[in-house]
């Protein structure tokens, strides 16, 4: 069969936006908003969307669990089966969904690394809705660059970034990456 | 992605870890309450079952409801549409003209798909032709063994019984021989041609001889229908010589499994009381099936179908 | 009748010995004369220099499907398909419907022969009625009818009963006929698709053993010994059954032989692509058959290439491997894979291809098709360019049917013209049926 290897676009970066402590200090901010907003840390969830939203959303609960010394559940959800590019895109591997409670009438904190057109998000309302009845869903990303297709806003955004349609923003995270940043560039054909 | 799924020859042990991955995400899927997916909306599959076979079209048919493609149901007794209906080919034409995006097709000739698969544009998937091939077996035997013991390299398998008649033995032979098993291939000369040993498989006749050495004891039904070709004296003597009983489970290692394909000729092949042993994993195999199926379907559908779509 | 005198062209001659660039002046249906540079005298002068002449092809085994299938191949098709191929003769099968295995349908079949006119319609009768291997057919009616048949087979199914066999071979010998065998095995071939090996095992499909062929050669060949009577084995295909052959001749047993262009081409791999065209019986064998094929044609244990043209509709062959009939067609193949498979590649000569294609076939038949072309000889006679490159296209076959797995196959060998009995049927590759209709 074959996979023949995807043919990898040269990334260039043309500047770095956040570094490790801008990353640092805007996902304690939303942790901040989030417990703010949800008036504590009750039927809080908080679950990210994979490949980049996981960590984020654990590093999330992590950093409530410091300040409110409350355990809060983070999860991982993979919305490949849920898009709408699936015909158009092709098959991609998919990753294990953990989701670490029974969602019915938890109040979901969606994160995400990038806001971009929303079909992401779109997706993962589906996949949530196939997962339990959620009494809310939030939505938190780290940076909002703007461009939606569909009517989607977040509740809790890092950082606003006016991007051109043609730019190319990307997060890298300890994690996955070995660093956390958040770079705008092109691909370079 | 291929295009079709005609037969094992086709994937290499990457292509098969990556469908037994991808079996392995949706496999959850099963367990909640909410058991559909989108992901092939507006797609539509055709299951074109020339032979009789209820459990394997049941397993394609809610394998592709669960990623929500629409399924048309065609069955046909191959023998009456040669004698008379629509032939093979113009089934095919007629499907195509309907716009299926994929046909799951049984047939009781071999090569069947082979032949329907350079008549249509749509994918074809072998769901099992005549004495040649059911690869989707092969992998979710695969899947069920990998779920017991990690590596699938230098694992023991016999398969027992009518290896000349299976597609379902030729299918599991080149799965396990790729993923690097070590496979025997056990019963009497009448029933395994000497030609199998070119399968990469060792060939044995006495089932006793191996009990202690193996890691999966996979059976191979019995079919009595074959009685009258003389392969064996009775049915009472290839149970005694071939059969595993309780008996010879006794003497297997304490991890081994015991494993089917179905339908399961009790007191023959298999006896009742190992059938039920927690060594059996015939129920998870059929379960698994439905994995394995909705895995390959995402993966052959869930692209642009011209291209060959590549993962990221 | 016209007058034709074919310039320069290699004259093999294989009867008469002669190998040589000569001119051949044909004239009231027989070889006027011969020489090194003959004077036109008012024939129309045909240039072949560079192509080879010789005798006319004769094919031991054509089924045509007249009567009872005229859909699929007629007496008047397979006639202008065999002289296309550079045939003077073709011998057909008695499998129609009805059986010919009486006088009235072997002189239906002769008439409707002559009424083509294009080749020698030489019709084998069955050797049981209805070809079921239990009475025996009208054989000496058959013998002393206008069609004066000469073969008896029930090719399409062997002889399976001994006893039956014996007696019909102790019968053929009053008239000094030939029992032609379908050798195979019924049982040990039961429900078997192709050749029976890693192949058959690797494709999931019944096999038919070698052995389903050699047992019932070495039947034949004991029978033949025990009764005189003369055997000829149909396109035999194994190995085993060449060396068997080649024992028996040695022995001085009076048998002859006969192979498919198919058999010497062809191995099982074809069947990987499950195209029911190379679907035939005797099953295409494995490479190292068909290389003792080869050597059995090349060390003389073989007789004649033989076709078994046997054509079926597409609706028959555009099923299922398993429905579909065996079979393919061949009369305008095989002077071309004759030449690319065994004369191109040194495995033998352009002497001994004719010798085969038309030399052995006729001398079976007892037929003047073979030569030799000397003065005063019928001018059977094919011209053929050895070097001719063309491509299998099945529009461009003549026969009525086109299952033939060559589609696509490049051959080098391309026959020019044809005579049967001194009167052009093909000119340049292009049948001449509607003069002579």
């Amino acid at each position: 069969m074959g996979n023949a290897p995807a043919q990898k676009r040269e990334f260039v970066v043309k500047s770095r936006l956040l570094e490790p402590d801008d990353v640092r200090r805007a996902l304690v901010r939303i942790s901040h908003e989030i417990v703010e907003r949800n008036k504590g840390t009750d039927d809080l969830v908080i679950v990210g969307i994979r490949t980049r939203g996981a960590p984020l959303a654990d590093r999330i609960a992590a950093s409530i669990a410091d300040f409110e010394g409350a355990d809060v559940p983070s999860g991982a959800l993979d919305v490949t089966l849920y898009r709408d590019d699936v015909a158009l895109r092709g098959p991609r591997n998919l990753e294990a969904t953990t989701v670490p409670a029974d969602l019915d009438g938890r109040n979901v904190v969606l994160v995400d690394d990038v806001l971009y057109t929303g079909r992401t998000i779109r997706a993962a309302f589906d996949a949530v809705l196939d997962l339990g009845r959620p009494r809310a869903i939030r939505l938190a990303v780290l940076v909002d660059r703007g461009h939606r297709e569909l009517p989607i806003r977040a509740d809790h955004v890092g950082k606003n970034l006016p991007t051109a349609a043609s730019e190319i923003v990307k997060v890298h995270l300890q994690e996955i990456d070995g660093e956390d940043a958040v770079l705008i560039g092109e691909y370079r054909p | 992605m291929m295009k079709h799924l005609l037969s094992m020859d086709q994937l290499s042990s990457a292509d098969i870890v990556t469908i037994l991955d991808t079996a392995e995400s949706l496999r959850s899927v099963t367990d909640r309450p909410i058991k559909k997916l989108p992901t092939l909306r507006g797609r539509t599959v055709c299951n074109l079952f020339y032979e009789a076979s209820t459990r394997t079209r049941i397993s394609f048919e809610l394998a592709a409801k669960r990623l929500s493609a629409d399924v048309i149901n065609f069955s046909a007794d191959s023998k009456s549409s040669v004698a008379k209906g629509e032939s093979f080919k113009d089934t095919a034409w007629t499907l195509e003209a309907m716009g299926v995006d994929a046909i799951i097709v049984r047939h009781g000739s071999s090569g069947a798909p082979h032949q329907l698969s350079q008549w249509v544009k749509a994918s074809v998937l072998n769901a099992g032709d005549g004495q040649h091939e059911h690869p989707t077996q092969a992998l979710l035997d695969l899947y069920s063994m990998r779920e017991h013991f990690k590596d699938l390299e230098g694992l023991k398998v016999a398969i027992v019984g009518d290896v000349l008649h299976s597609r379902v033995a030729r299918s599991n032979v080149k799965g396990l021989v790729t993923m690097g098993a070590d496979v025997i291939l056990i019963g009497p000369p009448t029933l395994i041609p000497p030609q199998a040993a070119t399968w990469g498989a060792r060939i044995g006749y006495d089932l006793d001889e191996v009990l202690e050495e193996i890691d999966v004891c996979y059976l191979l039904r019995v079919q009595k229908e074959r009685q009258s070709e003389q392969l064996f004296p009775s049915l009472r003597e290839y149970a005694a010589l071939w059969g595993l009983d309780s008996r010879r489970l006794a003497r297997m290692k304490p991890e081994v499994l015991v494993m089917h394909p179905g339908p399961m000729n009790r007191g023959v092949e298999i006896g009742a009381d190992v059938s039920e042993s927690p060594r059996s994993i015939i129920l998870d195999q059929v379960a698994n099936g439905l994995a394995v199926r909705m895995s390959l379907l995402y993966l052959m559908l869930g692209g642009r179908s011209e291209d060959g779509e590549v993962f990221e | 009748m016209s007058r034709y005198l074919l310039r320069g062209g290699r004259v093999i001659d294989p009867a008469s010995g002669v190998d040589e660039r000569r001119d051949l002046l044909i004239e009231e249906g027989v070889v006027a004369s011969t020489g090194a540079t003959l004077d036109e005298a008012g024939a129309e002068v045909i240039d072949v220099a560079g192509a080879v002449v010789a005798p006319g092809l004769v094919d031991l085994h054509t089924h045509v499907r007249e009567p009872g299938r005229e859909d699929e191949e007629t007496i008047a098709s397979a006639s202008a398909a065999a002289a296309a191929g550079g045939y003077t003769a073709i011998c057909t099968m008695p499998n129609t419907d009805p059986i010919a295995d009486s006088a009235a349908i072997v002189e239906k079949v002769w008439a409707l022969g002559r009424e083509a006119g294009l080749v020698e319609v030489v019709a084998a009768g069955a050797l049981s009625k209805g070809q079921r291997g239990e009475k025996m057919a009208d054989i000496g009616e058959m013998v002393r009818s206008v069609a004066r048949v000469r073969l008896f087979t029930d090719d399409g199914h062997g002889v399976q009963n001994s006893l039956f066999a014996r007696r019909v071979m102790e019968y053929l010998v009053t008239f000094d006929a030939i029992y032609a065998e379908h050798c195979e095995d019924e049982a040990l071939a039961a429900g078997g698709m192709m050749h029976e090996g890693e192949r058959s095992m690797a494709l999931g499909m019944r096999g038919i053993p070698s052995e389903a062929e050699e047992l019932m050669a070495a039947r034949d060949i004991a029978l033949a010994k025990l009764t005189g009577c003369r055997l000829h084995l149909l396109h035999i295909s194994t190995a085993g059954t060449a060396e068997i052959v080649r024992r028996a001749r040695a022995e001085g047993v009076r048998v002859t032989a006969e192979a498919t262009p198919h058999h010497f081409s062809l191995t099982d791999a074809e069947l990987e692509s499950y195209d029911p065209n190379a679907k035939v019986n005797p099953p295409l064998r494995t490479e190292e058959d068909r290389a003792a094929i080869v050597g059995a044609l090349a060390d003389g244990t073989i007789d004649a290439i033989a076709t078994d043209h046997a054509p079926h509709a597409l609706e028959e062959k555009d099923v299922e491997f398993q429905y579909a009939p065996p079979g393919m067609v061949g009369l305008e193949t095989s002077l071309a894979l004759t030449l690319t498979e065994l004369v191109h590649p040194g495995h033998i000569s352009l002497t001994r291809a004719i010798e085969l294609l038309s030399v052995g076939p006729s001398r079976i038949l007892g037929l003047p098709q073979g030569g030799p072309l000397t003065s005063g000889d019928p001018a059977h006679v094919v011209v053929f360019d050895p070097d001719g490159e063309w491509t299998v296209d099945p529009a461009r076959l003549r026969s009525l049917c086109k299952n033939t797995p060559f589609v696509g196959r490049k051959l080098r060998g391309r026959v020019l013209h044809t005579f049967f009995a001194g009167r052009l049927t093909v000119r340049d590759g292009v049948v001449l049926a509607g003069e002579l209709v």
